[in-house]
This record gives structure tokens, C-alpha cells and sequence, in this order.
């Protein structure tokens, strides 16, 4: 089908301005259905920040994001801290964002693997319980652009493993493009071909310092 | 039966008890306790000025309040300094303002006392029309904002990326909390409103495993404390008040006195 190839999402030479520096620079990718694209680069090279201006959540200082008309944006954070004085159950955070019926709220528990746990506090979930829950949320909205900051982040390698075999069962099942970071650059080398790469490196992203460098 | 001055305080209290519970659960999840003395401490300043404009004390206290809830708005915008800073600022400075401004009008005979501490018994039926139809209207919008509100408590780029506008929400969010003070001040006074915000809230949180249900607990609870406290301070011939905020605080205790098991 011609619909499947057309990006959801291209980035054209994007940049983000801190003061006198650059954040990110020059940067540019399209995310297509069912391909994930991956963002590595170490901490501090800008990934959170590249990921703010996807989302529409930091305003871009050059370049364009286009993005596919009425497109549904599902969103992984990095780190999610819920107040202990906040009651939320697992199957609130699912509906956090929208209304949704108990059918949906069941099949997207399933989906990362969680239904058997019943209803639990969020706080006593382990972090990648809390990880597939988040992903759960954001599957929930059937979402055309799935985008996951650093999900392995502080999590064990079992809970690791487990995560990103969801992400990958998501890629060929759901409909949808997939933008994810990561500072491991062997987890994205293993993805197979569907995947690109996005490397980030951080330092100023200006070609003068490229000059001085060299 | 509302010539009655005690039929009258009761109604008011448990007017403002409905009201009070679900806003008091986000001032407790949104950590905004400091915030809420900042809208309180204003209100004095609040009076002064509707006492020169010659309006209702809510009306003036109620348009102070959302000037700070504005000024609050935009400079935790900007993030230059830290918010209860700022607070600070404007508690103290409003305050202070709004006593001096009074000091110079003796003859307005304005009644501290009451003022800062609250008078349930002198509740005229203006006043409680006052409190259920501003009530009302609190919670009206409240269920309004309900989801974008909980959703960017939870995690503010979460609301903001389903689309749910969660700078709107907070500052409607913010006028909420001041309409509350606004129609609160007569019954509880400055000093003790954020008390009734915080108290019912905090009780009910251990019994609670979804925002929904301690909003609706904490209002409750706050309707218990209420009719307790006007029951003992009518016994007891203690201010009413503080008597009131007595019986929420005995409420916390009790429920605090044995452990849950955990789930």
C-alpha cells in the first residue's frame, strides 16, 4: 500500500538553542510505519531535548517538523515518579488520558504482558512493571508515532530484555512508527534492518568547532 | 428553618466542606499547601479593597486572589526564581499591604478577629447563597478540567502530548483555589483555610486507590469534621473555626491510629 511508506513524521534539519549553545543541530530523520528509528548518543548529547522538540514540548530554533495531518502521538518518558500522596491505581494510569472501556483498558494490560496482575497501587510496581504500564498507556491511544525515552533506563536486563521484545512485537503488529533512544549502541546495531540510526554526539554541533577540532 | 443561626452555620460549613475536599486533594497532590496560605494571606488585602470599591468582601477578595494567581502563573513560567519564593513574596507582601491600606480607613471598624480566624455563626442567608451557588460553580468547572488536571499532576509532558492543555488547566485550577478562599474566609477565616484544603485530604489518602474516590472521601470527611466541630463548639461555647479545624484534625489522628495493611 502507497499509505504505508509515507512518513508520520520527518524532521528536517532541526536545532535546538540553549543560550549561545546548541543543543542539537542538523539534525534530520522521517519515521515511517512499522520502522523504528533510533536515537543513541551518550548522556548529554541531546536526546531528551531531540525527543521535547518532536513532541511539540521545546520549541525548535531551525528547521521544520512535519508531521502527518491528525497524527496520534504515543509517549513513553524516561522516568515517571508518581507522588505517594497521588492514589493511582494500574488501571487509571491506563485511562490517564483519555476514557476508555474496561475491554480496551484488559487488551492493553495484555498487550505488555501485565493482565495478571490485577489492579495494583502504581507506587508498588517494579520499574519495568512501571516501563510496560507507561507503554500500555500509550498503546491505549492506538497511536500512528510511538516515542520512548530511554524505557530501559535503570531497569534490569531481564525487565530490559523483556521491554524491548514488547517494542519490537509493537512495531510489527501495531500500524505505527517508532522513535526510540537509548545510550546502548549495541541494542540498536542487534534491531535487524527495519531499524535506523540516529547517532547524537555531544559537543556543539557547529561547523566552525568542527574546524578548530580538526 | 434558616432563621436559625445554627441551621445557617451548619449549611455554610458543610457548603464549604463539599467544596474543599476534592480542591484540597490536588493543593495536597500538587504540593500546593504554601500556595493556598499565599491566596489566604491576600485576602486581607482583598478586604481592604473592596471595602474602598464598596463591594461584597468575596468579590474583592476573590479579584486579589486571581492577580496572584496570575502573577504566581507567569513567574513559575518563567522559572527565574523558586516558587515558594515567590510565594513568600506575595504572602507576606500582600499582608502586610493589606493592613497598612486598612489602617488608614479606622472608620470602616474592619473585624480582624473575625477575619483571620472566621465567624460561622454570623452567616447571613447572602453569605450562604454565596457559598452554594460559588460552590456550585467551583465544581462545575472542576469536573470540567478533571481529567487534563490529573493527568498533568501525574506528568505534566503526558498531559501536554495527548493534547489536554495542562498550562490552561493549572491556571484555571489556580482561580479555583481562590474562588474557594474567597467564599471561605467568612467561615474559617485567613489563618485557618488551608487547613480545611489539606486536612480532609490527607485523612482519607490510605483509604483511597483512585484520585476519584478521595475526592469524594475527603469531601465527606470534611462534612463529618464540620458538623462535629459546630456540634461541639455550640456544647463547648468555643470558637467555631478553629473548633471545626479541631475536629478535621482529630479525624487525621484516628484514622492514623492503626495501621493499614498493606496492600
Amino acid at each position: 500500500m502507497d499509505g504505508q511508506s509515507k512518513p508520520v513524521l520527518t524532521a528536517r534539519n532541526i536545532g535546538v538553542r540553549r543560550g549561545e549553545r546548541w543543543i542539537i543541530r542538523h539534525l534530520s530523520f522521517s519515521i515511517v510505519p512499522k520502522k523504528l528509528v533510533h536515537l543513541v548518543g551518550a548522556n548529554g548529547a541531546g536526546k531528551s531535548t531531540c525527543m521535547k522538540a518532536i513532541l511539540g514540548l521545546t520549541p525548535i530554533d531551525e528547521g521544520t517538523v512535519e508531521r502527518k495531518p491528525a497524527l496520534e502521538v504515543g509517549y513513553v518518558p524516561q522516568r515517571l515518579a508518581v507522588s505517594p500522596t497521588m492514589p493511582l491505581s494500574m488501571r487509571r494510569m491506563v485511562k490517564l488520558t483519555g476514557d476508555f472501556s474496561d475491554d480496551a483498558v484488559d487488551a492493553a494490560l495484555a498487550t505488555v504482558k501485565l493482565e495478571r496482575l490485577g489492579d495494583p497501587p502504581v507506587t508498588t510496581l517494579s520499574g519495568g512493571e512501571l516501563q510496560r504500564l507507561l507503554l500500555a498507556r500509550a498503546l491505549i491511544h492506538k497511536p500512528d508515532l510511538l516515542i520512548l525515552d530511554e524505557p530501559a533506563q535503570g531497569i534490569d536486563v531481564a525487565g530490559a530484555d523483556l521491554l524491548h521484545q514488547l517494542v519490537e512485537d509493537v512495531r510489527v503488529q501495531f500500524d505505527c512508527g517508532i522513535l526510540m533512544s537509548s545510550h546502548d549502541a549495541r541494542m540498536a546495531l542487534e534491531g535487524g534492518t527495519d531499524v535506523d540510526l540516529v547517532m547524537l554526539v555531544p559537543h556543539e554541533h557547529d561547523d566552525s568547532d568542527l574546524d578548530n577540532a580538526g | 428553618m434558616l432563621d436559625d443561626f445554627l441551621v445557617r452555620a451548619l449549611l455554610a460549613g458543610i457548603g464549604l466542606a463539599l467544596v474543599t475536599g476534592p480542591i484540597g486533594c490536588f493543593v495536597v497532590w500538587r504540593r500546593m499547601a504554601y500556595f493556598g496560605e499565599t491566596i489566604a494571606h491576600s485576602a486581607l488585602l482583598g478586604v481592604a479593597l473592596a471595602l474602598l470599591a464598596n463591594v461584597h468582601l468575596s468579590i474583592g477578595i476573590f479579584a486579589t486572589a486571581c492577580i496572584v494567581v496570575v502573577v504566581m502563573f507567569f513567574v513559575e513560567q518563567q522559572g527565574t526564581l523558586p516558587s515558594d519564593t515567590v510565594l513568600g513574596v506575595l504572602a507576606h507582601g500582600g499582608l502586610a499591604l493589606g493592613l497598612v491600606v486598612l489602617s488608614f480607613f479606622p472608620r470602616f471598624q474592619v473585624d480582624l478577629h473575625a477575619l483571620l480566624f472566621g465567624d460561622i455563626l454570623v452567616v447571613s442567608r447572602s453569605d450562604l447563597a454565596m457559598i452554594w451557588l460559588g460552590g456550585a460553580a467551583v465544581l462545575a468547572v472542576l469536573w470540567r478540567i478533571w481529567r487534563p488536571l490529573v493527568a498533568t499532576t501525574v506528568n505534566r509532558d503526558l498531559a501536554a502530548v495527548a493534547g489536554l492543555q495542562p498550562e490552561r488547566a493549572r491556571l484555571l485550577f489556580g482561580f479555583l483555589v481562590a474562588a474557594v478562599v474567597a467564599v471561605a474566609i467568612k467561615i474559617v477565616g485567613v489563618l485557618l483555610i488551608v487547613a480545611l484544603l489539606v486536612i480532609p485530604a490527607a485523612t482519607v489518602r490510605r483509604f483511597a486507590a483512585n484520585p476519584e474516590n478521595m475526592a469524594l472521601s475527603a469531601a465527606a470527611a470534611g462534612v463529618l469534621a464540620v458538623v462535629g466541630g459546630l456540634t461541639a463548639s455550640a456544647w463547648l461555647d468555643t470558637p467555631s473555626g478553629p473548633t471545626i479545624v479541631l475536629a478535621t484534625l482529630l479525624l487525621f489522628v484516628l484514622t492514623r491510629l492503626r495501621r493499614m495493611p498493606r496492600p
